[in-house]
């Protein structure tokens, strides 16, 4: 590799809006930057988990290095590091952005600033990123550049005057994008005589290469032979290999302050690579570690279970090499009566939860069965005591306890302004309390209100989605405890209470969940010999049944001609059916019912 | 000499039955001398491999077979008379739909060698029948079974469907007692299986046709196994009824997983642990012959394991059940030995009767049979 020197590279990361084309400015950045031939070029290149592009979002954030030669005539390095675009992961934002100098915001044209692109935006400011406006799909008939200028100085504060008016799509004005880079982003500065400080901003488990680290070095030099040492648990590697990643990952023969690539030594556990530590150089040792990695806290628990026949260990195993990925994800075993040995997981949100169960199921072949998700209640028992609540079977009994507290969090929806009536009825209905509402403009609002984190975490985006279109968009963040009226809902089925059910809902809430609940589960669980009963029960009282009535008849057609072959996969297609069922007394439910509990259904 | 049992298919029919998902092409005529030489070269092509065996029973099924001219099932039946070991022949049954039969088709059945006749009967209420597509009324049935026994068959089955559309317990009823009044020796009274890819599927999907509910649809199949047992059929299977020692031979073959060799398009073959059915559409079918290869689609080869669960699940469809030392004197080895749990499990949950010598169902297993069905096919 040529030596660039450090004030000829610069680090950068893209803060955008879901859909305001973050992925397709990266693909052709590196298009124009000519790292890819056209055959190598694949649609978002950055984004290259299958369910990524499924979503259209970005989960795991990734970098790539460019080279650009600027209108100067000096050739420099471009950084690009990928950060992650839905509000559930606003933690692998603040880390990606560690990383840099500055980013870059792409503000979509027609629509303006979005409440997500704030909230990343303000953590960008907080790390002292220089913020370089972009604005895109200026393509579209809908365009209104200037007026989305002034909004960007107005809301944020930032110049703007002299963004570049692109198209991603249309591939128009890229090269101005990358002058700015050059021109604005700062070079970074460490000391590449200082001793080493590298911020691990990604990891993964490699099944050649071990644990690979993705590193922003700040100061000194890293490379192979050095014995490493990662600052937050004081273990030490023998450094094997350092490189960058291109259009695939290159080694190199150091990095060095300023540098953004990748480091592999002998890290053989995924719980030793922890993103967010700082790497050192173990015989000579920086004597601070990096600021700027925040621990998260999850914000919602639910219980991952082994479906019928899957091995514990094997969905341990998975935990934990998507935990590496992931410092967002947090687990530790427990056990269910209905569900046998299982894990309690945390996740950041209802978008993480689910990401983190697919990947479970695809990436590593698992089926696994959830139980409903939760948030942590604050408990005072009578006793005096104080509780920290995230599984509902762990609620003290109804007669014990004091008083509770939930999580409540301060939430702004972004929504044009036609829609306000619907968002309000919506927050209204979750147990919002108002707060304000603010006119961005002529016909955009901001709504704020507090919300219950626990009427959020059901289906509250989806709701929110499709009362509005899709037009709404949230952010909220956690804003305290507050003192509610809080139950235990319990699920029995064929009489017997099923604790994988169990869910903590506001008491005005109990019997309209406990309805909807059954009435779900109704249509999921198969008829069985017996007459099977649901119930939704408060403490010993019910208040709400369904009944699947007994089956009475499960046969074949006749036999004709001898056709056995056919006979046979009707019943092969019934017993894998079977196979996905959880034995529950003498009630086989399957999968599909756990997730029956988790929908928010409003009729 | 090992016994055999023949099938052969005639895919040709008036009309398509809502309910029906067989391989069967109404009113394509042209086709049928066609189809009829290929099933005369397919039989040439078994020819050797037949010759270690002994022909038992032939069952010629569709599709309407009597739909066909008569001189087309004699030719049929003649060339496995020419070429195949008949001399233990014992049961001869042709399917026929009332209102296709006349004394001319009914006298080459007989002169071919038909001994038994079955009549696509399915109910005696016409405004039923024509709901579910059948192209035959109630009359049509009288007429042509008046014509069988003038002619002199003396083994008649009929067809009979509970469960249809707007059926009711007394049309059921009203079935079976004009039925028996007939005295004829057998009796196939089956439940309507919704299948997937019929029109009546399709309408009951879209909400067009109800069908009887379940509870009803067990009264219908409770009360005609009580009605005919009273009516001196013996319930022998599932779905069968016999007066005394008419039974079906051909289609206990299939019960009992004995040797059965199936020609024409879409027919099944058990040889030895071999199963294999043939193309489905007629120029595979055609094109396979023409290379003197057999025409056949699919094989599977059955496992022990798997020859042991196949025997079973068949086998108590016979509502007689599995006779433990018959087990032994096939396969060398007790049931129980193979599947203790899963017989003790049935027991105890009242599906199965289990004594020294027998393992049937019980009334309710016969309603849930899949239940143990599922328990038995090997993982």
């Amino acid at each position: 590799m040529q030596k660039i020197e450090q004030t000829n590279v610069r680090n950068f990361s893209i803060i955008a809006h879901i859909d305001h084309g973050k992925s397709t400015l990266a693909d052709r950045l590196i298009e124009k930057t000519g790292l890819l031939t056209d055959r190598e070029m694949q649609s978002q290149v950055l984004d290259s988990m299958d369910l990524e592009r499924e979503r259209g979002i970005t989960i795991k954030l990734k970098s790539i290095r460019l080279k650009y030669k600027a209108k100067d005539g000096e050739e420099y390095i471009l950084n690009l590091i990928d950060t992650p675009g839905h509000v559930d992961f606003n933690y692998e934002v603040s880390r990606s952005l560690a990383a840099c100098e500055g980013a870059l915001l792409i503000v979509d044209a027609t629509q303006g600033i979005e409440a997500q692109t704030l909230a990343n935006v303000y953590l960008a400011l907080e790390q002292d990123l220089e913020i370089v406006p972009v604005i895109n799909k200026i393509d579209l008939p809908s365009a209104r550049p200037y007026e989305v200028k002034k909004e960007i100085e107005d809301v944020i504060g930032i110049e703007s005057q002299d963004a570049p008016l692109i198209s991603a799509k249309e591939g128009l004005n890229i090269e101005e994008v990358l002058e700015k880079i050059v021109e604005k982003v700062p070079a970074p500065q460490g000391d590449t005589n200082a001793p080493l400080k590298a911020l691990i901003f990604d990891s993964y488990y490699d099944t050649y290469k071990g644990v690979v680290c993705h590193i922003r070095v700040f100061e000194g030099i890293l490379k192979p032979g050095m014995e490493i040492r990662m600052m937050s648990s004081n273990k030490n590697y023998e450094v094997t290999e350092v490189g960058i990643t291109t259009s695939k990952q290159e080694s190199v023969d150091r990095l060095e302050a300023g540098d953004v690539g990748y480091v592999v030594a002998s890290i053989k556990n995924v719980k030793d690579a922890r993103v967010g530590d700082t790497i050192t150089d173990h015989y000579n040792p920086t004597s601070t570690p990096l600021p700027g990695y925040k621990k998260v806290v999850p914000m919602v628990y639910s219980g991952v279970y082994p479906a019928e026949g899957e091995d514990f260990n094997s969905v341990r195993d998975a935990l934990e090499k998507l935990q590496v990925n992931d410092a967002s994800l947090i687990f530790e075993p427990e056990t269910s009566v209905a569900l046998g040995f299982g894990f309690r997981c945390g996740f950041l949100g209802l978008l993480h939860m689910e990401i983190i169960q697919e990947r479970l199921e695809r990436e590593f072949d698992l089926s696994i069965v959830t139980t409903a998700p939760s948030v942590i209640y604050n408990v005072k028992t009578k006793s005096g005591e104080l509780l920290s609540i995230q599984n509902p079977t762990n609620l003290p009994d109804q007669t014990e306890i004091e008083y509770m507290e939930e999580p409540i969090v301060s939430a702004s929806v972004m929504t044009p302004s036609d829609y306000v009536g619907a968002v309000m009825e919506l927050c209204q209905n979750r147990r919002g309390e108002f707060k304000n509402m603010e006119y961005l403009e002529e016909n955009r609002v901001v709504l704020h209100y507090d919300l219950p984190l626990n009427e959020v975490i059901y289906d509250f985006f989806d709701a929110l989605k499709s009362r509005t279109r899709g037009f709404a968009s949230l952010d909220y963040e956690l804003k305290g405890y507050k003192e509610a009226k809080l139950v235990k809902l319990d699920i029995l089925i064929n009489g017997e209470l099923v604790d994988a059910f169990s869910i903590i809902v506001h008491e005005e809430k109990a019997y309209e969940r406990g309805r909807s609940i059954v009435e779900r589960l109704k249509d999921e669980i198969p008829r069985h010999q017996f007459a099977v009963p649901i119930q939704a029960a408060i403490g010993s009282k019910i208040i709400a049944r369904e009944t699947v009535r007994a089956l009475r008849k499960d046969v074949l057609a006749k036999c004709y001609g001898g056709d056995i072959s056919r006979k046979k996969k009707l019943l092969e297609k019934q017993k894998e059916g079977k196979k996905r069922m959880r034995q529950i007394g003498a009630v086989e439910v399957p999968q599909e019912a756990f997730l029956a509990v988790l929908k928010y259904d409003e009729k | 000499m090992e016994k055999i049992g023949i099938y052969i298919h005639i895919p040709f029919c008036s009309s398509k039955c809502y309910y029906c998902d067989f391989i069967s092409f109404p009113r394509l005529d042209s086709r049928i001398d066609e189809y009829i030489n290929y099933l005369i070269k397919e039989m040439d092509l078994y020819k050797e491999w037949l010759e270690e065996y002994t022909v038992k029973t032939i069952f010629i099924g569709g599709g309407t077979p009597s739909y066909l001219e008569g001189r087309y099932i004699y030719k049929l039946l003649n060339n496995i008379y020419e070429n195949f070991n008949v001399d233990k022949i014992e049961e001869v049954t042709i399917e026929t739909n009332p209102g296709t039969l006349n004394k001319e088709k009914l006298r080459i059945y007989k002169k071919a060698g038909v001994n038994r006749i079955s009549i696509g009967v399915q109910s005696l209420n016409d405004r039923l029948l024509k709901e579910i597509g059948r192209g035959h009324t109630s009359i049509d049935f009288y007429k042509n079974y008046e014509l069988i026994r003038s002619m002199g068959f003396k083994n008649v089955n009929v067809d009979l469907m509970f469960g249809l559309p707007n059926q009711t317990l007394e049309d059921c009823q009203k079935t079976l007692e004009e039925i028996t009044r007939l005295e004829v020796e057998h009796i196939s009274y089956y439940s309507l299986i919704l299948e997937e890819r019929t029109l009546m599927n399709r309408w009951y999907n879209e909400r067009k046709i109800k069908i009887p509910d379940e509870d009803v649809e067990r009264e219908m199949y409770h009360r005609g196994i009580e009605f005919l047992q009273n009516k001196g059929y013996n319930h022998y299977e599932i779905s069968n009824f016999a007066k005394d020692g008419l039974e079906c031979k051909h289609n206990l073959i299939y019960w009992q997983i004995k040797p059965y060799i199936g020609f024409g398009i879409a027919a099944h073959s058990n040889l030895n642990q071999n199963r294999f059915w043939n193309y489905t559409k007629f120029n595979n079918y055609y094109n396979s012959i023409d290379e003197r290869k057999p025409p056949i689609e699919g094989k599977e080869k059955i496992d022990k394991k798997m020859e042991i669960a196949e025997y079973l699940i068949m086998g108590l469809r016979l509502v007689k059940g599995i006779n433990k030392q018959e087990f032994i004197n096939r396969f060398n080895i007790k049931v129980e030995d193979i599947y203790g749990d899963v017989l003790k499990k049935h027991e105890r949950q009242g599906l199965l009767y289990i004594d020294d010598r027998w393992i049937r169902f019980t009334p309710r297993g016969l309603d849930l049979s899949n239940i143990v069905y599922v328990d038995l096919l090997p993982d």
